[in-house]
């Protein structure tokens, strides 16, 4: 039975994974868009839906104790507008621009959860998020398996939405923008605004997808998204092969199951006072990987197809 | 409010500096921005710990230079962690970026920059904990300068150091014949092939100077404030916005967008509070990206 509650867990936050890997395929696998502070959209989506569901808090502002779904919405809404802004600053220059920025919102963003006590908690991070099926939370089987069905139903959503939008004609242009941007220029696109609104958009899945992450597990906190965060993710979208929707949800199944099972080695086989520096060379070996993958197989497994 | 806020800016504003020429140098000439720059840093600060600890065993505790906190053993190991440094940014250069580079996808290049900046701080981790490490425990006296404005002696020498290196680099650049190439190749890749130019020696020249500088840098922050793991990638914000400031390819511009940053931080820690400080850099960028995003030096890309 624990090894069922503990599976269910597993799939559960590989398919939050997926989520944000699916946002960050629709910015650099369809549309070429480098996002390098990924992990500060999912935190300014999870901090949005926390601060609005939370019950009062004397402590800090928030806790409007409004209903979960609201708390999504608007943390897509958030995220989704900051990474516009953040778009419409970088995306009529070149693509590295983008990427420096995206960086530094990653780095705000966690300035802001650390300092900002009265709004975020500061370091301490925000407890009671309600749970969408906290009714179950005395089970935990039941309550598992209850968050990997909601789990499941919300990545699959997306990632149809996402297929149709590929295939739409915005999806076109977009894939158009990607592969010769003169030509799709010369067809009256306008190549700043269709990048932004791609932008946009794949900030607001990833706001959604730190939303959901935020509600399963009732807590968060400054250190769920460090550069490490955005590092796993760009590792799950490469390993699956950037483009391929299926192959973001692939890749982040993958990755994930080497990363948790890893550390578990790791925490059953290294004595207790090598452990930091142990899981310091977990990260070295899946920036190794990273890098074998792009010169080896740039495609990654799923990859590649180019219409 | 004191006029303190300037002597520290002008010491971090040194340290973005030099690492801004690192960045501004691969970003115009081989033209992607590395994100393992500040890694970099960290690494020749590690580097030069470990040769300084190597000499320190082998010839015992060597007096300092007078007011200084530190003496030759630390020259001896920052100048060959600057040879070391230039040659890991090479190494690098060899076994991930130049393959990358010649598929043509400089935006590929970037990512795996990023991947290996992952995995070389995580690996300064392992090796050395991260847990802080110093050059020397001594405290300083700082003496005041006037104006309310106090100083050490570390701190001035370091400024003069800084003062040396980028006036060398800047002759580098300007005078001699390795420098008129790497501005021709960052100017027109293809022209600067035609009329017979080695790129390769460009592109290593690049590297060992950008790495060296990195390394004085980082051994700066090490002498000033601590060393660790993360100190490099924590600097990685300002340094990317000191040379976009002072417009991608202009080393008097790094140089001056991280004068104009440190000093702003500075001020904003006297301000606002030193939790913020990171954000300023970032304020900066945003508007430098907004208002001219060549920067103040910068030239239009052709």
């Amino acid at each position: 039975m624990e090894i069922l509650t503990y599976a269910a867990f597993f799939l559960t936050t590989a398919l939050i994974f997926a989520m944000i890997t699916l946002g960050l395929n629709l910015q650099w696998g369809l549309t070429g868009l480098f996002n390098v502070g990924l992990a500060g959209f999912v935190a300014i989506g999870a901090y949005t839906s926390a601060i609005l569901t939370t019950p009062d808090d004397p402590a800090r502002i928030g806790g409007f104790d409004m209903p979960i779904i609201i708390g999504w919405l608007a943390a897509m809404l958030m995220a989704g507008a900051v990474a516009a802004v953040v778009g419409a600053a970088t995306l009529r220059l070149k693509s590295d621009y983008l990427a420096i920025t995206t960086f530094g919102v990653a780095v705000v963003v966690q300035l802001v959860a650390l300092n900002a006590e009265s709004l975020t908690g500061g370091p301490f991070g925000m407890g009671f998020i309600p749970r969408p099926m906290g009714s179950l939370a005395e089970q935990p089987l039941a309550f598992n398996l209850a968050n990997l069905a909601f789990a499941c139903g919300i990545t699959l959503l997306l990632y149809l939405a996402l297929e149709h939008l590929a295939q739409s004609p915005w999806g076109r242009v977009l894939k158009a923008l990607r592969e010769d941007e003169k030509a799709a220029a010369a067809l009256g696109k306008s190549v700043r605004f269709f990048r932004i609104q791609a932008f946009a958009v794949g900030g607001a899945i990833m706001g959604l997808a730190g939303a959901v992450q935020a509600h399963f597990i009732g807590f968060i906190a400054p250190e769920n998204y460090l550069p490490t965060l955005t590092f796993q993710i760009w590792t799950m979208l490469i390993v699956g092969g950037s483009g391929s929707n299926r192959g973001a949800v692939l890749g982040a199944l993958i990755v994930w199951g080497i990363w948790a099972g890893s550390g578990t080695l790791v925490s059953a086989l290294v004595p207790a006072d090598y452990q930091a520096r142990a899981a310091a060379l977990q990260i070295v070996a899946i920036g190794v990987m990273l890098c074998v993958i792009l010169l080896v197989r740039p495609s990654g497994l799923l990859g590649g197809k180019r219409s | 409010m004191t006029l303190q806020f300037l002597v520290d800016g002008l010491l971090s504003g040194s340290m973005i500096g030099l690492g801004a020429i690192g960045v501004t140098l691969t970003y115009s000439i081989l033209r992607f921005s590395n994100f393992s720059h500040g890694d970099l840093m960290a690494w020749g600060t590690y580097a030069t710990l470990v040769i300084f600890s190597g000499i320190t065993a082998l010839f015992g505790k060597v007096a300092p230079f007078a007011p200084l906190s530190f003496g030759w053993p630390l020259l001896i190991a920052l100048a060959a962690s600057m040879l070391v440094t230039g040659g890991l940014a090479l190494l690098l250069d060899r076994v991930l970026f130049a393959r990358l580079r010649a598929r043509g996808q400089m935006i590929i290049v970037v990512m795996a920059s990023f991947g290996a900046s992952m995995a070389l701080r995580s690996l300064l981790e392992f090796l050395f904990s991260s847990r802080p490490d110093y050059f020397s425990r001594a405290i300083q006296i700082a003496m005041p300068v006037g104006l309310g404005m106090r100083i050490t002696p570390d701190q001035i020498a370091l400024l003069a150091l800084t003062l040396l290196l980028v006036v060398a680099v800047h002759l580098l650049m300007t005078h001699s014949q390795i420098g008129r190439e790497m501005r021709a190749v960052s100017q027109n890749l293809a022209l600067a092939k035609v009329v017979g130019i080695d790129v390769d020696r460009v592109v290593r020249f690049t590297w060992m100077i950008g790495g060296a500088l990195a390394c004085v840098a980082g051994v700066m922050i090490g002498i000033l404030v601590q060393i660790r793991p993360l100190m490099g990638f924590d600097m990685l914000l300002p340094v990317f916005a000191a040379a976009i400031l002072g417009g991608i390819g202009s080393i008097p511009g790094a140089v001056l967008g991280g004068l104009i940053i440190g000093i702003s931080e500075a001020a904003a820690v006297q301000i606002i509070g030193a939790e913020w400080r990171a954000a300023v850099a970032f304020l900066i960028l945003m508007a430098v990206l907004f208002v001219r995003p060549i920067g103040l030096f910068g030239v239009r890309e052709r």
